[in-house]
């Protein structure tokens, strides 16, 4: 067990590629880290630089405190699950796993235990002499586990281990990772690029974005207290609203009425450089059916009227769809979450709002419904930076803070 | 499935209909399906028979009858007296163990400096067409030609590897002949053997061989247990491939020494009794002989084929 710490960790390909740039990231012994970001933002080459399969172009990387930059493999002691699981087609389960162990040159008794142990923990043991070929998906993938587990490796990397899996199995997986990786309490780096995975799995959770890190933290508290832009439309689904925002003496008209501004956002908004147009970022939850608010609460948001599309109750509460009138919100971190979510998923950007009212609401198609929201849970992004222009010291504080 | 069904309600049994519902529509596909197999091998079929088995079939009964051209009222049939001839005379069996050398030496060399080759090819990632254009020249060349090309330069005066290596004429004596006419087989046909191994390597995921790595493997032990047992399918091919062609060995020995010296293999004796000694008995014999020969070594090929594939040696996929 150890910690791995990437010291401004960047990585080029000879054809001019970037696909990693000074990654700085401490990883504590023991600790379960995911990196998470769309499509070719290299999150497997950054996993790969780390076991040694990919030469780092510059910076450093240190495993429990030792450069390793020019180690092989096999000399840094890590394992890794690979998402096409990459058994070895010939080897029966336990020759699969026994592999590793077969390597390191134990002798037969300790590997038959190792290997009998690590297939009990998996529940693998009536499987141990079949082939891959003859394994279901989930099965094979825990075979792939089983030959990370069994040598008690410093570290384990995954490369989307689940992303081959169907919904159902990725949930059951999903606790099977947990559960083993906190009994064994090994250093992990998990990559995913499902948002479902990285919130619920991880410690803490790295959002990259075009090889840079966007931010690092727990899961909450990127969901809270987004960074900028990216971070803020990565994480949650359904994901955040985002609505054009016109800065206007003192307030900012959007297509929910006008919204008051505290004094530490107008002050943001003195300087001369300061953009005149804004992102106002809000999530689903933080409305409310107007009729269900009492006073107290009441006074800390603000109303408005839109027309009902569609509702759809999930028991526990009811998604509300609304169309919103008014210029649409675009930046180029907006245009780059929608082509990676595919367009259906990543409602954030359209005319359309996206709300989670109470189940009490009566909400109905077809209605015009009046509707509240919290002022104090709104984030206001710079369109050219993506900077959250209501974080203050790492905390979101919503668009009234004085 | 709704082919099926409409199907079955033309039949008239109605009771036995609901019954047999379970299994019948299975069976009627794997009917159809083995039905469209046998139709669409049928052309190749076809052609294959006009194209080959008449001329086996005639060899065959031209090796049952004493038939010499140059005594040809003496044409009678014999049964397997012709047989009898060929397996007792020595000369078959020198020619049958040169050949056997032949094979097994320049196709064990081609194997191993045909897979150094692929693995060079696979791996190049600068000029990688340059390489693999320039691996393949032998291969490309025509076997006389080339032949010639090594019969000159062994021949002592003019040649420049006779004069190099040697003070006497290699191609005189039989040692020197075979080693330099296996010598000239394996430069020809490595290319070829890489090339097939090549499409091995391919099969041999990169994950596996990243997950080898990380695993602790070395780079030797990368190679022998994951990518040969991933390519032994591919292997086998190879093997097989060359192995048929190099039991039939004829146009090196030809240019080469034209069979002196006791290195002719059994295709050139076959040919000096048949086209030369214009005795198509004995020499169709020898044909039938080869034939039977080859086809025993793809047999073996194929049986060990059967257990090669992955997965296919479990007893649940079948
Ligand atoms: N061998 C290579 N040569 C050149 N560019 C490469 C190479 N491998 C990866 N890249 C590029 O590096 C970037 C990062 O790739 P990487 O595989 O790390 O993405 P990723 O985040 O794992 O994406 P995914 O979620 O699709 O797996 C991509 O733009 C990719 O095109
Ligand atoms: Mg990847």
């Amino acid at each position: 067990m150890a910690d791995i710490v990437l010291d401004k960790v960047s990585k080029s390909f000879p054809d001019g590629t970037v696909a990693v740039q000074d990654v700085d990231l401490e990883i504590a012994d023991g600790e379960f880290v995911i990196l998470v970001g769309p499509s070719g933002c290299g999150k497997s080459t950054t996993l790969n630089m780390i076991a040694g399969l990919e030469d780092i172009s510059s910076g450093e990387l240190r495993i429990a405190g030792q450069r390793v930059n020019d180690k092989a493999p096999r000399d840094r002691d890590i394992a890794m699950v690979f998402q096409s699981y990459a058994l070895y087609p010939n080897m029966t389960v336990r020759e699969n796993m026994a592999f590793p162990l077969r390597l390191a040159k134990l002798d037969k008794e300790t590997i038959n235990r190792k290997v009998d142990e690590a297939a009990k923990v998996l529940e693998l043991t009536s499987l141990l002499d079949r082939k891959p070929a003859n394994l279901s998906g989930g099965q094979r993938q825990r075979v792939a586990m089983g030959r990370a587990i069994v040598r008690q490796p410093k570290a384990f990397l995954m490369d989307e281990p689940l992303s081959n899996l169907d919904a159902k199995l990725r949930v059951q997986m999903r606790t099977v990772v947990s559960r083993l990786q906190k009994q064994l309490g090994t250093t992990t780096v998990y990559v995913t690029h499902d948002q479902t995975e990285a919130m619920t799995l991880g410690d803490r959770v790295v959002i990259m974005r075009g090889g840079a890190v966007q931010q690092v933290g727990p899961p909450q508290e990127l969901y809270d207290h987004p960074r900028n832009l990216f971070v803020a439309g990565f994480i949650g689904s359904p994901s955040m609203n985002f609505l054009h925002a016109a800065v206007q003496d003192g307030g900012l008209h959007t297509a929910l009425g006008e919204v008051p501004l505290g004094d530490r956002v107008r002050r943001e908004l003195e300087s001369a450089d300061a953009p005149r147009e804004l992102i106002l970022g809000i999530r689903p939850e933080h409305f409310e059916d107007a009729e269900l608010v009492d006073d107290d609460t009441r006074r800390r948001g603000m109303e408005f009227e839109a027309p009902v599309d569609i509702v759809e109750s999930m028991g526990s509460d009811k998604y509300v769809y609304f169309t919103v009138e008014g210029e649409k919100a675009s930046a180029a971190e907006l245009e780059e979450l929608a082509a990676d979510a595919g367009a259906a998923d990543f409602a954030g950007a359209g005319g359309n709002l996206v709300t989670r009212l109470s189940a009490e609401s009566t909400v109905a198609e077809g209605q015009t419904r009046r509707v509240w929201f919290n002022l104090e849970k709104i984030h206001l992004f710079d369109p050219g930076t993506g900077r959250n222009l209501t974080l203050h010291e790492g905390r979101a504080a919503g668009a009234l803070a004085d | 499935m709704s082919a099926d069904t409409v199907e079955k309600s033309t039949t008239p049994t109605v009771p036995t209909q609901r019954g047999g519902r379970r299994k019948p529509p299975l069976s009627e596909n794997k009917k159809a399906e083995r039905k469209l197999g046998l139709l669409l091998c049928a052309p190749a079929a076809l052609v294959m028979i006009l194209v080959t088995a008449y001329p086996i079939i005639y060899s065959v009964w031209l090796s049952l009858q004493r038939f010499d051209l140059r005594f040809p009222d003496q044409r009678e049939f014999i049964g397997l007296d012709n047989y009898v001839t060929v397996l007792t005379n020595e000369f078959w069996w020198t020619a049958f163990g040169v050949t056997m050398l032949i094979t097994v030496v320049t196709v064990a060399v081609e194997l191993v400096l045909g897979m150094g080759l692929a693995i060079i090819m696979h791996r190049t990632l600068v000029g990688r067409g340059l390489v693999r254009t320039s691996a393949l020249i032998p291969y490309g060349i025509v076997t006389v030609v080339a032949a010639f090309s090594w019969r000159y330069a062994w021949t002592p005066g003019t040649g420049y590897l006779a004069n190099l290596f040697s003070d006497g004429a290699p191609l005189t004596e039989r040692a020197s002949s075979l080693a330099i006419i296996m010598l000239a087989e394996i430069w020809k046909t490595t290319p070829f053997m890489a090339l097939l191994l090549m499409a091995g390597l391919a099969l041999v995921p990169e994950d596996l061989l990243k997950a080898a790595s990380t695993d602790g493997a070395t780079a030797w032990q990368k190679f022998t247990k994951v990518m040969l047992p991933v390519m032994k399918p591919a292997i086998l091919v190879a093997l097989l491939f060359r192995t048929l062609d190099a039991f039939r060995v004829f146009d090196n020995i030809f240019v080469l020494t034209a069979g002196g010296n006791e290195t002719s293999s059994v295709s050139m004796l076959a040919y000096n009794n048949l086209i030369r000694g214009l005795n198509l008995g004995i020499g169709s014999t020898m044909s039938v002989l080869i034939f039977i020969t080859v086809a025993i070594i793809a047999f073996i090929f194929v049986k060990l084929f059967g257990t090669a594939a992955p997965g296919s040696d479990d007893s649940e996929r079948r």
